[in-house]
């Protein structure tokens, strides 16, 4: 079975997985991942909440290089250059995350983007880990 | 409260020395400090170090002197030397001490930085997903930018061809090699829109400023340089930055600019009175932002100013006269501190080759770094 990397920061396996982030209570601030306390106004009366799958690419680039430890997916010759970006859920929140598109021919500001679920690496027992990152919503023209 | 005043400035070249430790870096750029400035090491009343990779600036004491002063060791990522510049400023302003040092050094292993990502308050599939690299937000910032404000590719090689060659100038860069632009696009991309030839990389050296109170400058300096603002500011809840998990939909600008707008008020200038510049030119894209963010154009206007060459050496808004971190390279402890070394000299006219013509007056230095931290720093002659 595969599993995800971080299994705390979203509702996978669920249908239609979702991130998970954390909403204040005191100044209505969301941020993702989920944290104990207000980052903009330190109050501690926080909460849990679903963010929307659906965005818009708000800023991105490429990896064109392997990072160094400890990131777990391919290195050396195996590693593929990987999208990245800062994505706005709604009116909620942006997240910065891995992009499923690697070209930067295809990848576009306020391009319309999808949460999925993408192989990172395989672990000791030979199944595959799991990282959220955000794909190009289907149906949708691009535009530059 | 005293004013403040630069009597020496001392470098130990940035590069790759085999063999060579950061702290023997350290001391002899403690040396030519002392020697630039006509003093000894037993007159020097305090001292403020600034390092990354070594854990106690202050045992450079063993190489130069154990003369029992306070030596106060500071770190604060890429505002290191600038901190190291504005506490030992800060304890002659407020009277504490007449004489001091700011020393920076480091020697960084090749290749770009990493670290465990808990020491930055980030969760470790942010590293193990391969989200922490602070390259891939420098990208994607310069990427945005370039979109928002029509600028294009050739102009981010516009900017890192100007620092090599600014490099060639300067006997202590690591880099004295000047590169086409083509050759600079048609490196290979590291993160779009940015190239190999536009990222500076992290190396090894050390700097070292001797300040005074600027009323007794005079015994020991013909052209004292006086330290008219040194402000540092951190990252507000809107500004999107270097190892962010996630950021409001609402923006805030950078704290480049908060910084820079602060040092303008404290020192009661402008950016038109400024004759010199340094910037943090981790990748060719921070320097055109920062351009910007620090006062001295419009978002935008940076296409037609490194067209008309205006930030060259003989330009209207020199900009990393000596290289820059392009040509440089980024030892943290000691890049902003290799700034105010190359402020100092141009104030003096003694920069050489890279001298900017029409005895500049003012000069102002900015660095930029993880997670978000910024300073901006004038000085004056």
């Amino acid at each position: 079975m595969p599993r995800a990397l971080a299994p705390e920061t979203s509702t996978w396996p669920a249908e239609n997985p979702q991130l998970i982030g954390t909403q204040c209570a005191a100044c209505g601030a969301t941020a993702f991942p989920t944290q104990q306390r207000c980052p903009r106004c330190g109050g501690g009366d926080t909460s849990d909440v679903l963010l929307p799958r659906q965005g818009t690419l708000i800023a991105w680039t490429t990896q064109g290089f392997a990072p160094g430890a400890p990131y777990t997916g391919p290195t050396g010759k195996d590693f593929v250059p990987f999208g990245v970006g800062l994505v706005q859920l709604g009116d909620v929140v942006r997240v910065e995350s891995r992009l499923t598109e690697n070209d930067p021919a295809k990848l576009a500001f306020g391009m319309p983007v999808e949460l999925t679920f993408v192989p990172l690496t395989t672990d000791d027992d030979g199944q595959d880990v799991l990282t959220h990152a955000f794909a190009r919503a289907d149906g949708e023209k691009v535009a530059r | 409260m005293n004013d403040v005043a630069i009597i020496g400035v001392g470098l130990h070249p940035f590069g790759r020395f085999d063999g060579k430790s950061a702290m023997e870096m350290g001391a002899e750029a403690i040396q030519s400090a002392l020697v630039d400035a006509g003093i000894d090491w037993t007159q020097v009343q305090f001292a403020v170090g600034g390092s990354y990779e070594v854990s106690n600036p202050d045992a450079v004491t063993r190489l130069v002197g154990v003369t029992g002063i306070p030596f106060t060791d500071v770190y604060n990522a890429c505002a290191t030397a600038a901190t190291a510049t504005q506490v030992c400023a800060n304890t002659i302003r407020l009277g504490q001490y007449d004489i001091g040092i700011a020393i920076g050094m480091d020697k960084h292993p090749r290749g770009a930085f990493t670290d465990d990502p808990a020491k930055f308050a980030l969760p470790q599939w942010y590293a193990e997903n391969g989200q922490f690299v602070t390259t891939q937000f420098f990208g994607m910032k310069a990427n945005r930018y370039l979109h928002d404000h029509g600028i294009s590719q050739r102009t981010l090689a516009k900017v890192a061809a100007k620092n090599m060659r600014n490099g060639v100038l300067n006997p202590n860069a690591f880099r004295r090699k000047a590169i086409a632009e083509d050759d600079i696009l048609n490196s290979p991309v590291l993160n779009y829109p940015l190239t190999q030839y536009m990222f500076c990389t992290p190396d090894e050296g050390a700097a070292a400023v001797i300040m005074c109170r600027a009323d007794i400058a005079h015994r020991f300096a013909a052209k004292p340089v006086h330290v008219r603002a040194i402000e540092i500011r951190t990252r507000r809840f809107g500004a999107y930055e270097v190892h962010a998990t996630s950021a409001p939909v609402d923006e805030d600008v950078s704290p480049t600019v908060y910084a820079s707008r602060a040092a303008f008020e404290a020192a009661g200038m402008e950016p038109k009175d400024v004759d010199v510049i340094q910037l943090q030119d981790t990748d060719a894209g921070a320097e055109v932002i920062h351009m910007a963010e620090a006062g001295f154009c419009e978002h935008g206007d940076q296409e037609r100013l490194l067209a008309d060459g205006a930030t060259e050496i003989g330009g209207s808004l020199p900009i990393n006269t000596d290289g820059g971190l392009i040509a440089n390279g980024e030892p943290i402890g000691a890049s902003g501190l290799r700034q105010v070394h190359e402020l100092v000299r141009q104030l003096r006219g003694e920069a050489g080759e890279h001298q900017v013509p029409g005895s500049p007056k003012v000069g102002f230095a900015q660095v930029y770094g993880a997670p978000g931290t910024a300073a901006a720093t004038l000085l004056a002659i």
